[in-house]
């Protein structure tokens, strides 16, 4: 293979496994939009998307598509209890705890996982077949253009829904300004509410779409989720196209780390990138900086 | 520190030293000697926590980096037992000054999310640089703690050394947040724009407590390392770093008196109750939500309200419990 | 309160066409003025003129999209919010912002970090030049507290105590930083008539020993009672200045609250 297309191959890889980066991202920016808070069980989410599908689809024998849908709507169940319970019966509000709670969430959920699911890697199988295509003469998974297809149809999705319906509307008035949105009527705790729903679901989907390729484990909630936060940082936190763009770069980064360099450090690319655009640039690529009032 | 303070500092040195002469059982002196270890690592996130405001999920490795520096400085290099461990203090006071300045300038949580991904390249290295950390396996053979030809080589004679330290972090920590800086930092951690518009560099001070919080775990995973002799990656996961997170919440954010109820609590409560491994990340997952969501202030002040009269209600909230107190 | 010695130039703070913008909003537009010393200059305007935004754009808590902010004939745009205070600006905030943890003497000590210096190792092992700074500490603060009247509730949670002690407190930790320039948000919002009158007399009391006030103020009878100069504000743009007594029949002023 030439070297050439050898990198175009490494980008096609980075591309996959980015799609997935943004939509863990995505789920990041959108509690933080609503609430301030890191919350830190988005990985967790993921995995249980992975988790589930594998309990639905290969153990009870359950066709793809209920599966899938069941596998959604699961986690983004969890999400909304998440904040329902521990969230919103936190005696004390201070972002600091509700940022902790969110730890302790993604502690008890791995724990839970571990017994639930033991501690062998799974994987599912992929979507459709794994004949690989030929494009340019890199060889590409069906998988993978499943994993494009449907992130880009969620992001669209997603995007329709914020800007074009009234919900939507109200959610960014949300995450413009908590305060003016709660003056206008806007009922703030149930738009807190369904950012935490949507991020489940969105979790679910990145869990359920990767693993095919990555396989999974009670583990990986931790390294998903500083990743799909240094996709956030590095597109600009809370900026939804930033996120798209930070989760694609840093896929291809990262495997054009592992396939350049090696691929036993692959995870320590995310933090670099981290530390790197924290230190650069902290409002990221799309990013505007944000002003606390007084 | 208020008289208050140096009279309980003196009844829990005192305590505290005569316990090897009361208890027997050496294996029991092992997990106190571990519990010393754990507040010297939880009063320096407490710190970060209670008068930062900020969370770090890598202590395991600042912990691990005190331990590994020291084990390959003295045991590969044959340096000298004491400096090396201000070395791996000095480095790994770096290394979070390096972490530190671009993540705490911003306001927010980043810090939580740089040191987790700091504890998972920490763990990676020390399972892949096997050459030098000896890899998966472990690193043996590391010199036991010595003090001029004095060797601490048994349970009972570390005690004392540990525990010295152990209340010498305590006694130091209690004098830093009684002082001009800490009231600084206790301003900062509870209303940062009112502190910035007060004069104080908050920015500085956030680093600065950031690195104390790493050199101190430093010095705990030194003193570990030459205390057990064999160290390896298993005891610098991820989880070690959780462990010292619960025991900061335990005891309550701010109150350092209450970091000590939380790592001692934490570290025997397991010998106690022989948890089956297997739960036992599920049973940490499941304090921390317990306690964050019913006693934002910790477990402390429930169980010292119980002892305490409740005269001195009205009094300085500083005096035993800063930062968060009510 | 120590006198404060008369200075020889007639501005102490000078802003040059500053603009400030979020989105497409210009909350501060072109702003130019210039304050002497020694007095009390208030800023009025209707809701939303720009008059936080304007002592935090001194304040360095906002910085400018453009133009300069002069203070003592040096510039100050650009610098944090603490090296500000340290060059000898203070501040109270619209919204009580205290150190609720913390006592009331507690507050007033935190307010002299920039004219004290004790650092960390001072703090770790509490050497004697520590302890002496902080007794000196200790002792101004209280001071401060006597005149403010807040001396009784020295050791009271500071959450604990009434608006009106709160809204006191959050000045004297402010003077605690012995500023020259004390920028008052809204002092009396939210107090009943006999507390915004002692706020009143505190204020000239303030005054009396030298000091400048910048006062933003919706309270139009304690503004032209204590006021040497209004500035008026609209838009983020100054509308007028002068005299108290000028600007309440200036019919721009008058047009500006009648008509929003
Ligand atoms: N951080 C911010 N982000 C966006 N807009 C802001 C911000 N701070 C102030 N504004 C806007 O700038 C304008 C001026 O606000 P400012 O708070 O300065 O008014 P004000 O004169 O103090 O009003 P009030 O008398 O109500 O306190 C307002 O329209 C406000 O909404
Ligand atoms: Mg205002």
């Amino acid at each position: 293979m030439t070297f050439g297309l050898q990198l175009f191959q490494f980008i096609l890889s980075g591309l996959t496994t980015g799609s997935t980066y943004a939509l863990i991202a995505i789920g990041f920016s959108l509690i933080h939009n609503a609430t301030g808070i890191v919350n830190f069980a988005q990985g967790e989410f993921v995995m249980l998307g992975g988790m589930f599908m594998i309990t639905f689809h290969s153990l009870l024998k359950l066709p793809m598509l209920p599966s899938f849908f069941l596998t959604v709507l699961s986690v983004a169940a969890i999400g909304l209890l998440l904040e329902f319970g521990p969230i919103r019966r936190a005696k004390s509000k201070e972002i600091l705890i509700l940022v902790m709670i969110t730890i302790g969430a993604s502690i008890s959920i791995k724990g839970l996982s571990m017994i639930l699911f033991g501690k062998n890697p799974m994987t599912l199988p992929p979507f459709s077949g794994e004949t690989p295509l030929i494009l340019f003469g890199a060889a590409i998974m069906p998988q993978s253009i499943w994993i494009f297809g449907i992130t880009v149809s969620i992001v669209l999705a997603l995007n329709y829904f914020l800007k074009k319906t009234t919900t939507g509307k109200a959610m960014r008035a949300v995450a413009a300004s908590r305060r003016s949105a709660m003056l206008t009527g806007i009922p703030v705790d149930r738009m807190i509410l369904l950012s935490f729903t949507f991020s489940g679901a969105l979790g679910a989907v990145a869990g359920m779409i990767i693993t095919p390729i990555t396989t999974t484990s009670y583990d990986v909630g931790a390294i998903l989720g500083l990743k799909g936060f240094s996709a956030a940082i590095l597109g600009g936190y809370g900026s939804m196209p930033g996120a798209v763009i930070g989760g694609l770069l840093l896929g291809v980064f990262e495997s054009l780390g592992a396939g350049l360099i090696s691929s036993e450090y692959k995870d320590a690319v995310a933090f670099l990138i981290l530390l790197t655009i924290l230190f650069l640039k902290p409002s990221g690529i799309m990013g505007k900086g944000r002003l606390r009032r007084v | 520190m208020g008289k208050k303070n140096k009279i309980y500092l003196l009844a829990y040195a005192l305590i505290i030293f005569l316990v090897p002469a009361i208890w027997k059982n050496n294996y029991h002196l092992m997990v106190l000697n571990i519990a010393a270890l754990n507040i010297v690592v939880v009063i320096g996130l407490n710190l970060l926590m209670g008068f930062a405001g900020q969370i770090s999920l890598g202590h395991a490795a600042f912990f691990g980096l005190g331990a590994y520096l020291s084990a390959i400085f003295t045991a590969t290099f044959g340096f000298p037992l004491w400096p090396t461990i201000i070395l791996a203090m000095v480095i790994t006071g770096m290394v979070a000054y390096a972490i530190g300045i671009p993540t705490l300038k911003l306001e927010g949580h980043y810090l939580v999310m740089a040191t987790l991904g700091f504890n998972i390249i920490i763990y990676i290295l020390m399972i892949q640089l096997d050459g030098v950390t000896g890899g998966p396996s472990g690193f043996p053979g590391i010199p036991r703690l010595q003090v001029g030809g004095f060797v601490f080589d048994s349970d009972r004679k570390i005690y004392y050394l540990l525990w010295t330290i152990s209340v010498g972090t305590l006694l130091l920590s209690l004098n830093l947040i009684h002082s001009r800086v800490g009231r600084a930092m206790a301003a900062l951690s509870h209303n940062e724009i009112a502190a910035r518009c007060a004069g104080i560099d908050t920015e500085n001070y956030k680093v600065k407590v950031f690195v104390i919080s790493a050199v101190l775990a430093s010095l705990a995973g030194s003193c570990y390392a030459h205390y057990i002799t064999f160290i390896s990656p298993g005891t610098f996961s991820f989880f070690y770093s959780i462990q010292v997170v619960t025991m900061v919440l335990i005891g309550g954010i701010g109150s350092l008196w209450g970091s000590v109820f939380g790592a001692i609590l934490l570290t025997i409560l397991p010998e106690i109750l022989h948890a089956v491994k297997e739960y036992n990340v599920l049973i940490y997952g499941i304090i921390l939500m317990v306690v964050l969501i019913f006693f934002p202030q910790g477990l402390f002040p429930v169980v010292a309200g119980i002892f305490r009269k409740r005269k001195d209600e009205a009094r300085s909230g500083m005096e035993l419990v800063p930062g968060k107190g009510p | 309160m120590p006198e404060k010695v008369f200075q020889q130039n007639q501005t102490i703070l000078e802003t040059r066409e500053i603009t400030m913008r979020f989105g497409g909003l210009e909350a501060l537009n072109a702003l130019s003025f210039s304050i002497a010393p020694h007095q009390i200059v208030s800023v009025i305007g209707p809701n939303g003129a720009g008059k936080t935004t304007l002592l935090n754009a001194i304040t360095g808590v906002y910085s400018p999209n453009s133009g300069e902010i002069l203070f003592r004939g040096m510039p100050i745009s650009g610098l944090k919010p603490f090296q500000i205070t340290a060059r000898g600006i203070n501040r109270t905030f619209q919204q009580v912002q205290l150190f609720s943890n913390m006592t009331v003497l507690e507050n007033v000590m935190v307010g002299m970090h920039p004219r004290t210096k004790s650092g960390f190792w001072d703090g770790l092992f509490h050497f004697a030049s520590e302890r002496r700074e902080e007794k000196k500490i200790r002792e101004k603060a209280e001071t401060l507290l006597d005149f403010f009247g807040l001396l009784p509730k020295a050791y009271w949670m500071s959450a604990h105590v009434s608006i009106a002690d709160q809204k006191r407190l959050e000045i004297a930790r402010a003077m605690a930083g012995e500023p020259e320039l004390l920028l008052l948000d809204e002092p009396v919002a939210g107090l009943n008539i006999r507390e915004t009158e002692a706020m009143g007399d505190l204020i000239i009391k303030l005054k009396q020993t030298g000091q400048t006030i910048i006062l933003v103020e919706h309270n139009m009878h304690l503004v032209m009672g204590i006021s040497d100069w209004v500035i008026v504000l609209h838009h983020g743009a100054k509308i007028g200045e002068g005299r108290p007594e000028e600007m309440q029949k200036d019919s721009r002023v008058v047009e500006a609250y009648l008509g929003t």
